[in-house]
């Protein structure tokens, strides 16, 4: 579903701030895989997102979604694949437009903007039923300004915004990471829901050890531009958090993972 | 009296089209477009020059639009595609435009329009009865043309910002990460509003030219000031719930930004004050809401403290 083949990235090249924030990654993800992604800051967890969802063009390589070459698509023309939710509550919806508006928004991922009516009472119904999903009781409030909405619904509703119309690959760069842990473990089991229910292809950054553990089936470690760890289902299912920093110094011949932000329980 | 009442009526009516273009602009693509001065007198120009030259009156009006429209799109591809800064991409384009109306006017600083069919003559031939009550007269005949049309607009403007593509555009100036993760081009987006805003801010230009009897090079100087203290003034005096709310408060602001000019000039001020008039109330707008909010904030934390 997604190939990522030699790319690499870099900020600022030839220039005293030189940054290399993606060293020749190479991934494959089967339909319907889940991968949990983590790192340390500045790992270039955010950079390699920004990659496949065209935000930034890679220095080399090729990126292949669906079967489709997409490495010199613009990000706009690459949306009609991907789905993306921010760690920002704020970044993935539209303050000072309604809840159905922003779905309309969403609806039409993919499809020529036109000049049919955004919201219409067929897609209302519709819509409805979605926000029931969410537990929220948005779906009494569709003519409700976002910008009203508290960042845990709006969270929810970018989750639900972002795989509304099933994209190919569903990115997510901790979209948990802003909320207070009662609403991360909501949003956490709505991406349950919703990856599981439409076999989404997922890519998931998480800051939690946990997380990255229980969710999916496969976890990446990202250090300093290249992927250090790939562990496979069988392995993560058996690992426990410790195990996990354990296989981080190994991986790196003997540096701690010293990050104070990881949450180890 | 009641004749500056009744003028300024009609006046706010024909400037309220420029005033809704500001505000496509300005509070929905949140983008300041300078522009507005240029294609105002761009639109009066264009008007005037085809009118003096035999055109049908309604058909030279279409090419006014036009040309607004063509004047925004320039903005637009300097600002998305030549990456230069939207005030100056507007400023550039304006002062262009200055230039360019000379030309169009066959450098001429300006043309009378006074023995022309106009839209306005034709208007008035239809001789429709002014609304008088109490012995005092409230619209005329030409006011309630102008009310149907300015009316009009807006609810062509309200649908076009509820259709999917107006959708796209809100939500440029609202969010433009988000909308560009949802497959829009916030370039072209970007582009779109500012032609359709500078094609009203033409026409606008050109309805007043065929009103006052004459187009003038400089009758666009300061226009995006007078735009934008209309937007404010109709939005604090007449909400902005929704598309349909504001847009109708905008045009109200306009009317009452026209009545005040005129309460102004019979306070005996002089015309050539207007503009700073103008420039204080923009900034008075802007202003006092800040100091309203420190203010409020000052009061909890002597409360609180
Ligand atoms: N636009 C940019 N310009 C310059 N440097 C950048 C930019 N984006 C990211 N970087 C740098 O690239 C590295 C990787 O960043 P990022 O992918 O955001 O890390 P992560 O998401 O893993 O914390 C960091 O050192 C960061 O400072
Ligand atoms: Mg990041």
């Amino acid at each position: 579903m997604l190939t990522i083949s030699n790319v690499n990235k870099t900020f600022n090249e030839g220039t005293v701030n030189e940054k290399i924030a993606l060293r020749n990654i190479n991934l494959h993800l089967a339909p319907g895989d889940f991968v949990t992604v983590i790192g340390s800051n500045g790992a270039g967890k955010s950079t390699l997102m920004n990659a496949i969802s065209g935000g930034y063009i890679p220095d080399t390589g090729t990126i292949k979604i669906a079967e489709q070459m997409v490495t010199k698509w613009n990000e706009h023309n690459r949306a009609s694949l991907i789905g993306r939710v921010f760690q920002d509550p704020m970044a993935g919806t539209a303050p000072n437009m309604t809840i159905e508006e922003n779905l309309a928004i969403a609806y039409s991922r993919g499809k020529k903007r036109r000049l049919g009516l955004g919201v219409t009472s067929k897609k209302r119904a519709l819509f409805q039923e979605r926000l029931r999903m969410l537990d929220q009781g948005l779906e009494n409030r569709l003519k409700t300004k976002v910008g009203f909405l508290s960042g845990g619904q709006r969270q929810a509703l970018s989750l639900l915004m972002a795989t509304f119309t099933n994209p190919k690959i569903l990115l997510l760069d901790e979209h948990t990471a802003a909320l207070d842990p009662k609403r991360a473990a909501l949003i956490v089991d709505l991406t349950l829901k919703v990856v599981n229910e439409n076999k989404l292809t997922t890519l998931m950054v998480t800051h939690n050890m946990e997380q990255a553990l229980n969710m999916g089936n496969r976890l990446l470690m990202l250090h300093d531009g290249s992927i250090i760890l790939d562990i496979p289902q069988e392995k993560k299912s058996q690992m426990t958090t410790n195990d996990l920093l354990r296989a981080f110094e190994e991986a790196r011949g003997g540096e701690k993972l010293t990050e104070d932000r990881y949450i180890l329980a | 009296m009641n004749f500056a009442i009744v003028s300024a009526i009609e006046q706010g009516l024909l400037f309220a089209i420029m005033v809704l273009g500001v505000y496509l602009t300005f509070r929905i693509l949140d983008f300041p477009d300078l522009t507005v001065d240029g294609s105002f007198a761009l639109g009066g120009a264009i008007a005037a020059t085809l009118i003096i030259d035999g055109m049908n009156p309604f058909l030279a009006t279409l090419i006014a639009m036009a040309g607004g429209a063509i004047a925004g799109t320039f903005t637009g591809l300097l600002t998305t595609k030549g990456k230069i800064n939207g005030l100056l991409a507007g400023i550039l384009v304006m002062i262009s435009l200055y230039s360019i109306n000379l030309r169009i006017m066959g450098k001429k600083s300006n043309l009378p329009l006074l023995r022309e069919e106009t839209l306005y003559s034709k208007t008035q031939a239809l001789s429709i009865p002014d609304i008088t009550f109490g012995g005092i007269t409230w619209l005329t005949g030409e006011a309630i043309i102008f009310l149907v049309m300015v009316l009009l607009i807006k609810f062509l403007i309200d649908w076009f910002l509820h259709t999917d593509l107006g959708l796209d555009i809100r939500a440029t100036g609202d969010n433009s990460r988000m909308i560009r993760s949802f497959g829009a081009n916030t370039d072209t987006t970007t582009i779109i509003g500012l032609a359709l805003s500078n094609a009203l801010v033409a026409v606008s230009g050109a309805f007043i030219a065929q009103y006052q009897g004459f187009a003038d090079v400089g009758m666009g100087i300061g226009m995006i000031v007078v735009g934008l203290a209309s937007v404010i003034i109709g939005e604090v005096l007449f909400g902005a719930k929704s598309i349909m709310r504001v847009t109708l408060a905008v045009v109200l602001g306009s009317v009452v930004y026209r009545l005040v000019i005129a309460f102004a000039l019979q306070a005996g001020l002089e015309a050539t004050d207007m503009k700073l008039i103008t420039a204080f109330l923009v900034i008075l707008a802007l202003v006092l809401p800040n100091i309203m909010k420190r203010a409020l904030k000052m009061g909890k934390t002597v409360k609180g403290g």
